[in-house]
């Protein structure tokens, strides 16, 4: 039995917020095609080992979700990158790679995000330098004990995090703040201790945003019981020793004194960048914010609707958002492309 | 390390580079330190490479080294540098070669100032006209000297007589660079490679068949640092900022250090004798000083030019273990003699050795 198109929705992303918002759909009877470009479902959860800030493992959690999406029967097509989208005549016309059209009443936008390219900052050497590594890096490190931060075969002595790399920062164009890293760094450090309990930890931060709920605990439990040593000061420089290792130089800002430091790994804790290509923005005329994530129309009245009548915004694509943040988000776009397609708004 | 990330890095930072038709401004200081080091570019560039570079006797300093120490105000410098342009521009050129890495940061950072204010320009323009009558086009190509060596580094390997190997070529020289502050470091896109990891004497060096030796202070400030070294109370911070890259660049033991900035050479060579003296101690594997070069030096070396000709007599850690080391035919006889055959004399300490 064919759908009218006017009653169905393109959910464009199966990350978290996706996953939400296809199940809040197929629960109130809505049709539903899910689009992800990746070969499975998850979106970045599938990278990460543990979740703050209590630490859950991210496979269980995932699997959670995973088990939503067999439950709800969602047909999530996979491996399908979604090119084109344009709206013509009251309906969206979704285009993918292989040349596929389909039209629907509503689309729902759940791009996520794109994480910082460490690499931009030149002065940290990261994919030149080995031991430099990124916060999703040290995650599926993390995973297999056996490899984490063992160099040949010994718990490293030093590691050291620097924060904002890539948010915050007018040099390489984003004045935002990712928003989830400070206590990501918060949780990878305190699990860089607890897996190497003789390793000094330390954490180069400009100000630390501990905004959620257990976050500023977590935060106070990791210097107190933790004993990881707070830095308030910008990296700017990393180079390699002869043995390999990364020497660090930062300024103290609280002592106002510089400062270097040798370290067996350097942690970048990259931010998060606008999900949704550029071409999408200009074909379907999506308005970005200030920072380039996609804009809604009202942030008070109307969070999740996008410039676009029809369209709907969920997650990390509008701006940076943790699990929950994304998945309260999604299936808030839901019930408003239901809404949308009821004729209610 | 991963060399091709660090080829992708260069590669974002690829500069224009005049291939021919050059005005040169020259450094203060080098013609006094390095006496052979200007001469032997010119020559490389008119005679080896056969290209147009006007020296005009004009061209004063640019008066950055007192601009950084706070005695010459931003209006005089600026006018200073237009007068330089006003030559360029009655010369008939458009292409201008800077020969101090000081001053290559002057031009650009005053280039880039009139850019972004056009009042500026203007007002400079004024100042130019009232003080001398004369006007000026800013230039279309604004480059460094080692810029030029760097573009045309394959042109002089195929004219070169030596290359940057042991005498019997089965190993190459370790050379350690060090790329002067105000090349790239202002504007990492001003200078070929950037400022992290710059291309520009690693380029050749790799070119001409050295190694090139990575170092925890490559980019540390060599010591220089205007007022670090012209006020006298802070000249042991000037010592201590080389000591801080000397110390880290001995362990991978270099044959030699090779600068691009007038400042740098000399401090990293100077400075070296000085904490002999200070603290006895040297950095080289043989108990002596790491002998430092300039590019131009450097390439007159492998293009087969005579070392005292070149002025490397002049240099404070003797350079003669890189020449013998490269397996180069010279007189060490004459190595304190003139161009005329006189004794020009020598130093009562040659260097400072701990052995």
């Amino acid at each position: 039995m064919s759908v009218n198109p006017k009653k169905r929705v393109a959910v464009v992303g199966a990350g978290v917020a996706g996953i939400a918002a296809a199940v809040a759909l197929k629960r109130a009877g809505v049709d539903a095609d899910v689009y992800e470009k990746e070969s499975g479902p998850g979106g970045h959860l599938t990278r990460w080992h543990a979740l703050f800030p209590g630490r859950e493992n991210a496979a269980t959690v995932l699997q959670g979700f995973l088990n939503e999406v067999k439950e709800n029967r969602l047909d999530i097509r996979t491996g399908t990158l979604v090119t084109d989208i344009r709206k013509e005549n009251g309906l969206f016309r979704v285009t993918t790679g292989s040349g596929e059209c389909s039209e629907y009443g509503a689309v729902l936008l759940a791009n996520g995000f794109r994480l910082f390219d460490a690499a931009r900052k030149e002065e940290y050497g990261y994919g030149i330098y080995p031991r430099v590594i990124t916060s999703p890096d040290l995650e599926k490190r993390m995973e297999d004990p056996a490899t984490g931060l063992l160099i040949h075969n010994q718990a490293p002595k030093k590691v050291a995090f620097v924060h904002c790399v890539g948010s915050r920062d007018a040099k390489v164009g984003n004045r935002y703040c990712s928003k989830v890293c400070c206590i990501s760094g918060v949780k990878q450090a305190i699990a860089v201790r607890e897996q190497y309990p003789s390793c000094e930890v330390m954490n180069f931060y400009m100000d630390l945003r501990m905004f959620g709920s257990g976050f500023e605990e977590l935060y106070q439990e990791a210097q107190e019981k933790y004993g990881i040593n707070f830095i308030r000061g910008r990296v700017s420089e990393a180079a390699p020793t002869l043995d390999g290792s990364i020497q660090v130089k930062a300024e103290d800002t609280l002592l106002g004194c510089p400062l270097k430091v040798t370290v067996d790994w350097l942690i970048l804790l990259v931010g998060m960048e606008p999900g949704i290509p550029g071409s999408l923005h200009d074909s379907l005329g999506l308005e970005r914010d200030d920072a380039g994530f996609a804009g809604c129309r009202n942030k008070f009245l109307l969070p999740g609707y996008s410039s676009v009548d029809g369209l709907f915004l969920a997650g990390a694509c509008a701006g940076p958002a943790t699990i929950p943040d994304s998945v309260n988000q999604g299936r808030a776009a839901a019930l408003s492309a239901i809404h949308y397609l009821n004729g209610k708004v | 390390m991963d060399s091709e990330n660090k080829i992708t890095s260069w590669r974002n930072y690829q500069k224009k580079i005049a291939d021919d038709h050059y005005f040169f401004v020259r450094s203060c200081i080098r013609q006094t330190f390095f006496p052979g080091s200007e001469r032997a570019f010119l020559t490389i560039m008119r005679d080896v490479l056969g290209r147009d570079v006007l020296d005009d006797p004009r061209h004063t300093s640019c008066t950055g080294i007192a601009y950084h120490s706070d005695v010459i105000p931003l209006q005089t410098i600026m006018t200073v540098v237009a007068r330089h342009f006003a030559l360029m521009t009655e010369a008939g050129y458009s292409n201008f070669l800077v020969s101090c890495v000081t001053s290559f940061g002057i031009y650009n950072e005053i280039l880039h100032m009139w850019e972004h204010h056009p009042e500026i320009l203007a007002e400079t323009r004024e100042h130019l006209w009232k003080a001398t009558r004369r006007e000026f086009q800013v230039p279309a190509n604004v480059v460094h000297t080692s810029d030029t060596i760097y573009k045309f580094r394959n042109e002089i390997f195929a004219k070169a007589k030596y290359s940057l190997t042991s005498r019997n070529g089965e190993s190459p020289l370790r050379i350690a660079e060090h790329v002067g502050c105000h090349y790239a470091k202002i504007f990492p896109d001003k200078g070929e490679g950037g400022a992290e990891f710059p291309k520009v004497l690693s380029g050749m060096i790799e070119s001409w068949g050295g190694e090139v030796l990575d170092y925890p202070e490559r980019r540390h400030c060599c010591g220089f640092g205007f007022r670090h070294y012209v006020v006298r109370e802070n000249r042991g911070y000037s010592v201590a900022n080389t000591r801080k890259k000397l110390e880290s660049l001995a362990p991978l033991k270099p044959d030699l250090i090779l600068a691009n900035c007038p400042g740098c050479t000399m401090f990293m060579d100077k400075w070296q004798y000085t904490l002999g003296e200070m603290e006895g101690v040297t950095f080289g594997a043989d108990g002596r000083g790491i002998p430092v070069l300039t590019y131009e030096e450097l390439a007159g070396l492998v293009l087969g030019m005579d070392p005292w000709e070149l002025g490397l007599q002049m240099h404070q850690v003797d350079v003669e273990p890189v020449l013998k080391k490269m397996g180069i035919v010279y007189a060490p006889e004459k190595k304190y003699l003139n161009a005329g055959g006189q004794y020009i004399g020598k130093p009562m300490v040659p260097d400072y050795c701990c052995l």
